[in-house]
């Protein structure tokens, strides 16, 4: 199978005032297309961090990441915004959703940035609710979900656009184990079935086993823990 | 447009807040159409003051008379077109507190000088033969109620007949004249200087003479030739253009367009501090979800433009309806204080005026937030919770 990710001897280095921070020390790593991966390791191994670059949220300060055959340590911030709007969604711990906006305005809010019309948009929204189960939440807002309906929606927000590549960061770290069970039973059939890649950070080696494959990232490098 | 149901929903995610900041602009934006109407008020005369029409007044004060013989003398000056003159009655109407200007004059001069008040071609002709005839401006005559063929009784304070009989001068309103624009005065009242003179004796004397004058260039020299004539006599004159003198009058009581000006800046300096601070708090509050709208591809020029639109919203959207309220309300407000400002109503040009300061106020109160928006991290942003 094709690489999706292609991660070459990144580097990723802070500098808070006199102190450097080696977050990142030469890793490499190669995900290919439909791909269940799980990055898993202690807070400040750098998992996020990984995440951060493979999604073009952030840069390396050295090496090189690309995605899909883009290259993503070339460009711009621009470029990049462009870029994730087409091919990546993310999920987050805490869903990140606006509160002010319904779940279906939520999902929205990727689409906005497409030239879909107001009824295209609908549909795609509508069909994304359908997939995580929520078509009857549409019109309620954030305050009014349960944590894993909110997650719901997060990754309906998340595959509204279709993308090829899903980047979820702890999305079940603010769960309970059952409802963590679900949204890892939807990201595995996001990924079975509709052929997406998955790349997972977790703390949780419950999560980390629905992964076909799990890597420890500690120091800022990576080590292999299990291939399905 | 489409991003406009996430504008307005972020406007409206603090409610106490966005009320009472976007009530203090709609407040603000009423009183600069306010203050906008009362600069006005004492700036129409002046505008509306003709350079080709000179004043001649007594060189000591206006109040003084001066003789009805000058008439002829300035008449045949070179460069005089047509004078007519005016003499302030200062009589009560009912009460001493409704004040309105009365005027004893040559009513077919008056109205050859003022071509601005438009009076109907058959009350014209009524008030030229009619020796008691008095014509009222349409808001003084809406005011009291009065209609063509009404008596007005005033009472005199200054010009007590000697006729014998009683002190009450009967007017017959014979005519109501209009303004030709918005800025003419349309709360005065003119009735015959003869019939004035009838009544206390003729003692030839006027108030003042208004003059016009074939060319505005040549007004200098017209008043100088005017006032030449009466040097060294009694009642020497002192001749102006009619804009000057309106100048001078405004001058007296300070430089009120200024004075109302920096009224203004004040109160909108302090909209922007307001403004400002509800936009850069109501920022500060959602720095994750900006964070997230980068994430899902949202460029920083795209963000910025969203923290800007809301300022704008808030801004623009509060600043609109302050100024149409003030529109609304000025005639109103007017009618309050039409004795003393007779011209009072919120011209276009401050309406646009205010627009575009609502404008600019948007950019300033969402420039710094907008600013930060465009220059913030989205690791740093997702990082804040």
């Amino acid at each position: 199978m094709s690489a999706l990710v292609e991660v070459s001897g990144i580097h990723k280095v802070y500098q808070r005032g006199a102190e450097r921070l080696d977050v990142l020390r030469g890793l490499d790593l190669h995900v290919p297309e439909g791909e269940f991966l799980a990055l898993m390791g202690p807070s400040g191994s750098g998992k996020t961090t990984l995440l951060n670059m493979i999604g073009g949220l952030d840069k390396p300060t050295s090496g090189r990441v690309v995605v899909g055959g883009r290259d993503l340590t070339r460009a711009s911030a621009r470029e990049l915004a462009q870029w994730r709007a087409r091919n990546v969604g993310f999920v987050f711990q805490f869903y990140n959703l606006l509160p002010v906006l319904t779940a279906a305005r939520n999902v929205e809010v990727p689409l906005l940035l497409t030239r879909l019309s107001r009824a295209e948009r609908a549909k795609h929204v509508a069909a994304a609710l359908e997939l995580v189960g929520l078509s009857d939440r549409a019109d309620h807002y954030p305050s009014q979900l349960s944590g894993g309906q909110e997650q719901r929606v997060g990754i309906a927000r998340a595959i509204v656009t279709d993308p090829a590549l899903l980047l979820c960061d702890e999305p079940t770290g603010d769960l309970d184990r059952e409802t963590a069970g679900e949204i890892l039973d939807l990201l595995g059939e996001l990924n079975r079935r509709y052929k997406k890649t998955v790349i997972l950070v977790t703390h949780d080696p419950l999560a980390a086993e629905r992964a076909r494959r799990v890597l420890h990232v500690d120091k800022g490098v990576l080590i292999e823990a299990k291939a399905a | 447009m489409k991003y406009l149901p996430l504008l307005w929903r972020n406007l409206w995610r603090r409610k106490v807040r966005t009320i009472f900041t976007f009530l203090s602009i709609v407040v603000a934006f009423l009183l600069f159409g306010v203050l906008m109407a009362i600069r006005n008020s004492f700036e129409a005369g002046i505008d509306l003051a003709g350079q080709n029409r000179l004043l001649t007044i007594h060189k000591v004060s206006i109040i003084q008379q001066l003789p009805e013989r000058y008439l002829a003398a300035i008449r045949s000056t070179p460069g005089v077109r047509v004078v007519t003159h005016l003499s302030w009655f200062g009589g009560v109407y009912q009460d001493p507190k409704q004040f309105f200007a009365q005027m004893a004059v040559d009513p077919e001069t008056l109205l050859r000088v003022y071509p601005e008040y438009v009076l109907p071609e058959e009350q014209k002709a009524v008030w030229l033969k009619t020796r008691t005839g008095a014509i009222a401006g349409r808001k003084l005559a809406e005011r009291y109620g009065w209609k063509i063929g009404d008596r007005i009784p005033i009472k005199p304070t200054y010009y007590r007949p000697t006729d014998g009989k009683p002190e009450t001068y009967e007017f017959d309103l014979v005519g109501i004249y209009e303004g030709k624009t918005a800025d003419v005065d349309e709360t005065g009242f003119f009735f015959h200087h003869d019939y004035l003179m009838e009544r206390i004796g003729d003692p030839g004397t006027v108030g003042w003479y208004v003059l016009e004058v074939d060319d505005p260039a040549r007004a200098d020299e017209i008043a100088h030739a005017i006032d030449v004539q009466f040097e060294n006599s009694p009642d020497e004159t002192k001749t102006t253009t009619e804009k000057a003198l309106a100048q001078s009058f405004a001058h007296q009581i300070g430089d009120t367009g200024a004075i109302l000006s920096a009224i203004a800046a004040i109160v909108f300096f302090v909209i922007l501090l307001i403004a400002g601070n509800t936009m850069a708090q109501s920022i500060r509050e959602r720095t994750s979800e900006l964070g997230v709208l980068k994430t899902v591809g949202f460029t920083d020029a795209t963000v910025m433009a969203l923290v800007l639109g809301e300022a704008f919203l808030l801004v623009g959207g509060a600043g609109i309806l302050g100024l149409v309220l003030a529109k609304l309300g000025t005639p109103v407000f007017g009618k309050l204080v039409e004795s003393f400002l007779p011209v009072f109503y919120l011209p276009a040009g401050s309406v646009l005026v205010g627009l575009g300061i609502a404008a600019l106020l948007g950019l300033a109160s969402g420039g710094v937030p907008a600013f930060v928006a465009l220059r913030l991290s989205i690791v740093d942003a997702l990082g804040r919770r």
